[in-house]
């Protein structure tokens, strides 16, 4: 079922969107939040598992000490006061995969609390403040069988793995943010791209989108243009791309617009994103009147970080993404619009790697952004999945330095690393890709070339060196390329006597 | 057994033949575990005959509370939800009797996810007073205490939610101690109020209880709320039993009307004896006492109704409507009507109402002020004396079947016993004579401060031996001869 939607443009004309985004993070633990099972993704189902996660009668929880050094860093990252005394408490509801069918979270009493971060979108910085980060478990995962969509409708049993069940989380919430609604979902993809990395910065997370380490809930809604009344909100749950991130926002912008310029109402609800058609559906119909009956965990001390602690984690701090971007990009002198291609490309990381090896930025940059990125685009995978690394970068760079190669043939060694040929010397030799600097047979070629145009030596000879150009031309296509254009030119020079 | 003139093998026997002959009468096992039983008594004497260096009650036979986890062995908390359920591991007090070398005869009857204060909120049928078998014998751990009252095991272990061990311990003329909240492991304890429940030791002398208390206390890293201190000096304080200079407290709030005149005649009395043994006596005033039983009744069925509400019929126990017609949430529901008892049911409601939004704050959010309030008198009470003291119960045992239609009533047989849980206090019951009434065993209740559990023990050895000087004896010497009907 699709729903009617409006052209962006034209919703955008009659309504501001409101956002507020909530990020679920996996952190990367050894073990669980509660007890000391481990948290390997994809083992067989229900063999991570003790009385403690599975929430067998008399179990108990033990809070894990590193799930709350992580989620300190998280919060003193993204600028937030941490509380000097917190709690864990109970969301009560019912849930198969949830073994004691209340939540561990924290509720009114979180770790970190009142931040905020920047990102930048199309050269503009947007501030995005930061309600609160808390500590939470994951449940466990249903698989409903036997109906067409996988969907528990329809199915007619399921099975759960509580292998997840127990694995630590850390929610993020936004305040609601308001940016110019032609931005705004921009602005929610590049504030999530941001969180991933500064999540890889601080090493508390493996944020792997496809694996549900990092989920968004993406809540929208809209007020008439001039308009102070927030509307109704609708809250899309686990997106799990960038890109989808900002489509999901957009089609939601565009559909709540249809709804009301219709004179429909919307509905307050949870909303399925669906990745293949790029629509959200209406899933639960959610109320204010959800009672989680939350009070605290009883079963669990409060926590109460010391200050020294907290000054200990604020120092092993790595450099804040933004700031660290801004450093190297007025190190490497590049310009901001540079600059963005390198990020857009995901290509920052690589390109300081094989900096680091000694390669220029420039160059750096002209082989992740030129070859390597386009290529991954085109197939669709990741930079890192390409198989060649910033020390191949590296290599075939230094074969250009050295003359061995010039830019058109470290293009075909690209080629053959990308389809697995084998190293760059080895390339070299079956391609045979070298360049010829043997002087006898670059003559016998310009040979060739005054011989087959006589007019352009003429040309010459009658004043006009820039002519020469074709020769060159010539000789570089006799050659296939694998000359040194700067050799040849020096030979012809010599033999026509410029 | 130390001695060479028995064999733990040989006590086991002679208290699983005990049980076989009175437990009939008294049903205070819900599972007699004899061959797990045997074989644990077999090891200790193993060990022994190997000259192996073993604990003080090693070989000692002890019945356990069916609330606690003991991995294979069937563990219901008195609810048919749990029917057949043997858990895959054991509790930490469990595994701490077992490395005593404890030997655990079996699960003893309880009120059904321990609500109740008489034992016949079982499941499994009501637990009878082994003084006389047409009265309850307390609760929730009637079965406890009543299986040490009848010689079918000389310890047993219950827990104190409100007053699960001293309550009964009062009712039957034994020793229950609810150590301080956190000085025993909770993990793999049932929880009905996790806030409240704290396991601890029965048995029929003090020092018997002290040994008891010993071997399963101390700090538990698989328990967050367990305390990360040496246990007391229990055993000492129950050898020693000195009380001369102890300053000791009478709850003014709790007694006078209401309270049945041979229990307090005997509490009474035993106040004189103490204060001739040299303690010093006063009258302490707690204001706040007076509405711990409603703010008990607030806190205890909030934090039942969230832990309980994993008995949804998904992983373990009763199921009830599986039949591939019905939905996971049909199936819940109707196995829970099957599955729980009136009582849980209604703790349950109550419990979800007064967590809901809206109501928290009137109902929970007042209940914790009040619990708040309660720790504060104790706290003002402490800098007067040492120990506080009250009758363990208003009442002796009633009759089987007396209060079990009126809810509050049975509630407030709580009414001494609940401060101590709420704040979290070291508190214990200790035999102190019989009403003339009706003939039937008084409690004497000590509090103490947390982690001077061994002040408790102090007064109750000093107690127990001036009374023994009267009596001539132990109090449960008293105790009529069951008359075995099958």
């Amino acid at each position: 079922m699709t729903a009617a939607v409006l052209e962006i443009n034209d919703a955008l004309t009659q309504f501001d969107p409101v956002m507020g985004l909530e990020v679920h993070v996996e952190l990367n633990t050894r073990s669980k939040m509660f007890c000391g099972c481990p948290t390997e993704f994809g083992a067989p189902p229900n063999t991570q598992t003790c009385p403690v996660c599975l929430g067998l009668p008399g179990a108990l929880p033990v809070v894990n000490a590193r799930g709350v050094e992580s989620a300190i860093k998280i919060g003193l990252a993204l600028n937030c006061e941490i509380a000097e005394w917190c709690r864990f408490a109970r969301k009560n509801y019912f849930y198969p995969d949830m073994p004691k069918n209340f939540q561990t979270s924290q509720y009114d009493e979180p770790i970190a609390f009142n931040g905020w971060t920047e990102v930048v979108v199309d050269g503009e910085t947007y501030r995005i403040e930061i309600e609160r980060a808390h500590m939470e478990e994951d449940t466990g995962k249903s698989t409903h069988i036997g109906g067409a969509t996988g969907r528990i409708h329809g199915a007619d049993h399921s099975l759960v793995d509580y292998n997840r069940a127990g694995i630590p989380l850390i929610e993020i919430v936004t305040k609601t943010i308001e940016v110019p609604g032609d931005k705004a979902a921009a602005v929610a993809r590049a504030y999530v791209s941001m969180l991933r990395d500064l999540l890889l910065a601080l090493d508390v997370s493996d944020v792997r989108m496809d694996q549900g380490s990092l989920r968004c809930d993406a809540n929208v809604s809209l007020k008439p243009r001039g308009s102070s009344v927030l509307g109704t909100r609708t809250e899309t749950k686990n997106v799990n791309s960038f890109r989808s991130v900002e489509r999901a926002i957009t089609y939601e912008i565009t559909r709540q617009a249809a709804v009301l310029t219709s004179g429909g109402k919307v509905l307050q609800e949870t909303r399925h994103w669906h990745e293949d058609t790029g629509i959200t559906t209406s899933g639960r119909e959610k109320s204010d009147a959800d009672d989680y009956r939350y009070f605290p965990e009883p079963d669990l001390v409060p926590v109460a970080p010391s200050r020294e602690w907290v000054e200990e984690l604020r120092a092993t701090l790595p450099e804040a993404p933004s700031v660290r971007r801004a450093r190297l990009q007025e190190e490497w002198g590049f310009t901001d619009l540079e600059m963005r291609d390198v990020i857009n490309g995901n290509a920052l990381e690589p390109i300081v790697a094989t900096v680091e090896l000694g390669v220029t930025p420039a160059a750096a940059k002209k082989w992740w952004l030129g070859e390597l990125a386009r290529s991954a685009n085109e197939s669709g995978q990741d930079l890192d999945a390409l198989g060649v690394g910033p020390a191949q970068v590296a290599e075939v760079q230094k074969l250009v330095d050295d003359g061995a190669l010039n830019d058109k043939l470290a293009r075909q060694v690209f080629e053959g690393l990308l389809a697995g040929e084998g190293s760059p010397a080895e390339i070299i030799e079956k391609r045979g890709l070298a360049l010829v600097s043997d002087d006898s047979a670059l003559l016998d070629a310009i040979d060739r070339a005054i011989a087959a145009n006589p007019d352009v030596v003429e040309k010459v000879n009658s004043g006009k060196p820039a002519a020469a150009g074709a020769l060159i031309g010539a000789v570089m296509k006799d050659m296939r390329g694998q000359a040194d254009a700067a050799k040849v030119r020096q030979l012809l020079n010599q033999k026509l006597g410029i | 057994m130390k001695s060479g003139q028995a064999s733990s093998v040989e006590v086991t026997q002679a208290h699983l033949d005990r049980i076989a002959a009175v437990d009939g009468d008294v049903h205070a096992f819900l599972h007699v575990d004899t061959e797990g039983a045997l074989a644990q008594a077999r090891a200790v004497d193993d060990k022994r005959a190997a000259g192996e260096q073993l604990a003080p009650l090693a070989g000692v036979p002890l019945a356990l509370k069916d609330v606690l986890t003991q991995e294979g062995v069937p563990t219901t908390a008195g609810s048919k939800i749990l029917e057949g359920w043997k858990p895959p591991y054991d509790a930490t007090v469990v595994q701490r009797l077992k490395a005593a070398g404890i030997v655990i005869l079996g699960k003893t009857n309880m009120d059904e996810f321990a609500m109740g204060s008489s034992t016949e909120n079982s499941a499994y049928g009501t637990t009878h007073n082994p003084w006389d078998l047409s009265r309850i014998p307390g609760g929730s751990g009637g079965g406890s205490s009543a299986a040490i009252s009848a010689y079918e095991a000389p310890l047993a272990i219950g827990t104190d939610t409100g007053g699960s061990i001293r309550q009964p311990g009062a009712f039957t003329g034994t020793v229950g101690v609810k150590p301080t909240y956190g000085g025993t492991s909770r993990y793999g304890l049932i929880a009905l109020a996790s806030s409240l429940d704290t396991p601890g030791p029965c048995a029929r002398t003090t020092l018997d209880a002290a040994l008891l208390h010993e071997a399963i206390a101390g700090y538990d890293p698989m328990d967050s709320t367990s305390i990360n201190q040496p246990v007391p000096a229990v055993v000492e304080a129950a050898r020693n039993g000195d009380v001369s200079g102890l300053r000791i407290g009478v709850v003014k709030e709790l007694g006078g009307e209401g309270y049945q005149p041979g229990v307090e005649a005997r509490f009474h009395e035993a106040v004189e004896l103490l204060t001739k043994l040299g303690a010093e006596v006063v009258e302490v005033s707690c204001p706040h006492f007076e509405y711990a039983l409603p703010a008990y009744y607030l806190i205890l069925p909030s934090e039942a109704s969230s832990n309980l509400a994993k008995f949804d019929a998904m992983r373990y126990g009763l199921r009830v409507g599986d039949d591939g017609t019905n939905s996971a949430e049909k199936v819940t529901s109707l196995s829970r009507e099957a599955g729980f008892g009136a009582e849980v049911k209604r703790r349950i409601i109550l419990g979800t109402h007064a967590l809901s939004s809206g109501y928290y704050d009137a109902y929970y959010g007042q209940a914790q002020k009040v619990r708040t309030l309660i720790a504060r008198d104790f706290a003002k009470a402490y800098e007067q004396v040492d120990v506080l003291v009250s009758p363990a119960t208003p009442t002796t045992a009633f009759a089987i079947g007396d209060r079990i239609d009126d809810p509050i009533a049975m509630y407030k047989n709580d009414l001494c016993t609940i401060p101590s849980n709420l704040a979290g206090n070291a508190a214990a019951s200790f035999p102190c004579g019989l009403a003339d009434e009706d003939g039937m065993p008084v409690g004497f209740h000590v509090m103490a401060p947390v982690m001077r559990d061994d002040l408790c023990y102090t007064v109750g050895a000093a107690l127990e031996s001036a009374l023994a000087e009267q009596w001539g004896g132990v109090l449960m010497t008293k105790a009529p001869e069951l008359e075995v009907t099958r």
